[in-house]
């Protein structure tokens, strides 16, 4: 067992974790609070209402050491709207995020860039003159390595969800 | 949001929402209030108006409202409530919601909010309340509805109390305060959302019975959340003959007096707590959390030792430093499940360390020319026979009065420990006495702290509160001076204290005023302020301004590197 504090020596990685809490408000604040008080950084937040009105879903992937994410998920545990948390990373899951990508399409490259995106499963959403809109569904490196092919066109602005996590099988957070 | 429509009631009497606030209050069995009105809060007060078994005490702060309900509070083991208006009144209240959140008090605020359509507006005396005290709040809440302002309440009063105690904040618009709503909202029975666990795992119990069988070195480590656990603490520490060492939050947990016990450890423990603590094989933490004012570099507190932690807050299991037993529970429960599993250790050698650690290191001060604190504070000990409930400020007094001012019973050491708030010591121990009326309550305070909130002497001189206030006036910022001297060259910046007379200043509030400057007086002045009954006292007491606080471990530092002092 390790005697010491997660220092910044110790590595940081992915944590994904799933939060379930009341549906009121101000129970965000609460529990964003926690990781901001040490430091921590939100990669990405997803929160809406579950399959029971009176409970929201919080899924937020952060970067800091797993020890550090297992102390301050002690204390999200704490606030009195929260009802479970559980730090999936380590939990076989399906994991998706939703990106709309406008990139620059010109008549000439247009094709081109709509054959990329049928590779990747992307739709195209919007269709201007000088530019296509698409929705493109999976996993955060998918959408990653999507948006590296597009690159080169020009991307004129993205916008995406943030994960959003279920464990596999016939398990539950 | 939730939201319950006021048509779909069929209301056949109605109340308005600040009288609902005054009967929650009074079924919950509350008989003080400590706060300052204001025109948010005016509802409440109208409704108060009426309400003869619970009394406001009207301070002249509110951060004096918040410490008084803290020290109401701790001392009495029930909940303290405070309140405050909307804006100003309610950031007047942070510090000691702060204090309250950091020492694991059940403290209650009830605070008033600009009307619900103005809410948002940078309306008049409006602050965001819930959002602003939410990092320092154990849980707050804003009612919009006027329907939920009962239920709200009632949550607040079982959280503030419920598993490890703290602060909760209910933020009420006036226009809530005004609407009537249906009287039988008061009949609806209340069910808290979650209970906290308080019995501690039976397997865990038993590897933690077997760990302390088998170590050789065992110790104690007492905190704040051993302040109910008196009883079985006090059986197991003296059938296994287990040292015990308490935080500054856990004095009085166990009894001082007990040769079993080391005093406090941490920065300016004993000596011989922290080198027994350092030495152990076995630290039993109960109700303690491991605070950096305690255990110096985490790395090398305790290197030889394993940790059975017991703690009712699974989120300080592990915190600080791994637990080898982790024992989530009420230390109560949890020390009566435990304590008859135990065999008692083999503890001859440990002990025979120990009194050697205790008889060649003790706490010792010199006496000079001067009157010095620590004579101050055995004084004070001794005319009060060790029977007073010690409230103290924060600094040099502080960190003496713990030293030396050796407590035999649970909830009589009130000290703003966490947060360290200078300002506390006055306000709380005003609230010790509303708690304990025929109790001798003792603010030891320094003359910096007890400047930040000694307007509210005439709240004491007004109720007539037989509070001793022992000012140690050193005329300087002393823990700051300490620090400076010691780690910055003796470059002395912003410490010096240009200080009003307090006895004068005490009597002019129609107090009692005493000042003693030499040793002879001292006693005497004591003895004195002891016949007053019917009004505060302040005694003003001037100590050698050079005098450090030892032993000190310096911040961040080990063991090792600990200073004895001369």
């Amino acid at each position: 067992m390790s005697n010491a504090l997660p220092t910044p020596q110790v590595r940081s990685e992915r944590r994904v974790l799933s939060v379930l809490v009341d549906n009121v408000p101000g129970v965000l604040l609460r529990v964003v609070a926690l990781f901001r008080r040490r430091g921590i950084n939100i990669h990405s937040l997803a929160v809406s209402v579950t399959e029971d009105p009176a409970v929201s879903r919080i899924t937020m992937t952060v970067e800091c050491p797993a020890a550090l994410a297992e102390s301050v998920v002690k204390q999200v545990r704490r606030v009195v709207e929260v009802r479970r948390v559980r730090d999936v990373t380590d939990a076989p899951r399906t994991e998706r995020e939703l990106a709309l990508v406008k990139v620059n399409a010109p008549a000439g490259v247009r094709s081109e860039i709509l054959e990329a995106a049928q590779v990747f499963r992307a739709r195209p959403i919007d269709l201007t003159e000088k530019t296509v809109t698409l929705e493109v569904t999976g996993s955060p490196e998918k959408i990653d390595a999507f948006l590296n092919l597009v690159a080169r066109h020009g991307v004129r602005e993205v916008a995406r969800t943030g994960s959003v996590v279920l464990l596999r099988g016939s398990a539950t957070t | 949001m939730r939201v319950t429509t006021v048509e779909t009631r069929k209301a056949t009497r109605t109340i308005s929402g600040a009288q609902a606030v005054v009967r929650v209050l009074e079924e919950a069995g509350v008989e003080w209030i400590f706060g300052h009105p204001g025109g948010a809060s005016l509802p409440l007060y109208d409704a108060l108006y009426d309400a003869p078994r619970i009394r406001h005490v009207l301070c002249r702060h509110e951060q004096v409202a918040a410490h008084a309900a803290t020290g109401y509070a701790r001392a009495s083991g029930r909940f303290g409530v405070c309140t405050a208006t909307s804006g100003p009144g309610a950031t007047n209240l942070v510090t000691g919601l702060a204090d309250a959140m950091m020492d694991s008090a059940a403290v209650l605020a009830i605070t008033g909010q600009v009307v619900r359509a103005n809410i948002g507006t940078d309306a008049f005396q409006e602050a965001d309340v819930t959002s602003i005290t939410t990092p320092i709040t154990k849980h707050n809440a804003l009612v919009m509805d006027p329907h939920a302002l009962v239920r709200t309440l009632r949550e607040a009063i079982y959280l503030c109390q419920s598993g490890r105690p703290g602060p909760v904040l209910v933020d009420v618009p006036r226009d809530v305060f005004q609407t009537q709503i249906p009287e039988e909202l008061l009949d609806e029975p209340f069910e808290p959302r979650r209970r906290p666990v308080t019995k501690g795992h039976p397997a865990r119990i038993a590897e933690a019975a077997e760990a302390i069988s088998q170590s050789r070195r065992p110790i104690l480590y007492v905190g704040g959340g051993a302040q109910g656990a008196s009883e079985p603490l006090a059986r197991l520490a003296r059938r296994c003959r287990i040292p015990v060492t308490v935080t500054l939050m856990g004095k009085g947990a166990f009894d001082e007096t007990d040769p079993l016990c080391l005093g406090m450890l941490g920065m300016h423990g004993t000596a011989y707590a922290n080198y027994a603590i350092n030495a152990a094989d076995l630290v039993i933490a109960v109700g303690a959390r491991f605070d950096d004012r305690v255990t110096g570099r985490l790395k090398d507190f305790c290197p030889h030792a394993r940790f059975i932690h017991i703690d009712i807050d699974p989120s300080e299991i592990g915190k600080n430093k791994p637990a080898h037993v982790p024992i989530v529970g009420d230390a109560r429960e949890v020390l009566e499940a435990l304590e008859p599993l135990v065999q008692p250790p083999d503890v001859e050698a440990w002990w025979k360390q120990i009194e050697e650690w205790r008889t060649r290191y003790p706490l010792r001060w010199k006496p000079g020319p001067l009157l010095k604190p620590q004579e101050a504070i055995e004084a004070i000990y001794r005319v009060t026979r060790g029977e007073a409930v010690v409230v103290t400020d924060v600094g040099q007094h502080q960190m003496w009065a713990a030293q030396y001012y050796k407590c035999r019973r649970p909830r009589t050491f009130i000290s703003s420990g966490g947060l360290g708030a200078m300002g506390f010591g006055f306000p709380a121990a005003m609230g010790v006495q509303f708690a304990r009326p025929d109790a001798l309550v003792v603010a030891i305070v320094g003359d910096g702290g007890f400047q930040m909130t000694m307007q509210d002497l005439i709240t004491a001189v007004e109720w007539k509160l037989p509070l001793k206030i022992y000012v140690i006036n050193n005329g300087s910022l002393g823990m700051v001076r300490q620090w400076q001297e010691l780690f910055y060259n003796q470059r002395y910046s912003a410490v010096q204290l240009r200080n009003p007379d307090f006895a004068r200043i005490a009597e002019a509030f129609g107090a009692v005023g005493i000042r003693v400057e030499r040793s002879e007086d001292l006693e005497p002045a004591l003895q004195r302020s002891l016949e007053v009954t019917d009004r505060p006292v302040v005694v003003d007491l001037i100590v050698d301004p050079e005098e450090n606080c030892y032993p000190m471990i310096p911040s961040g530092q080990s063991v090792k590197e600990m200073i004895l002092g001369e």
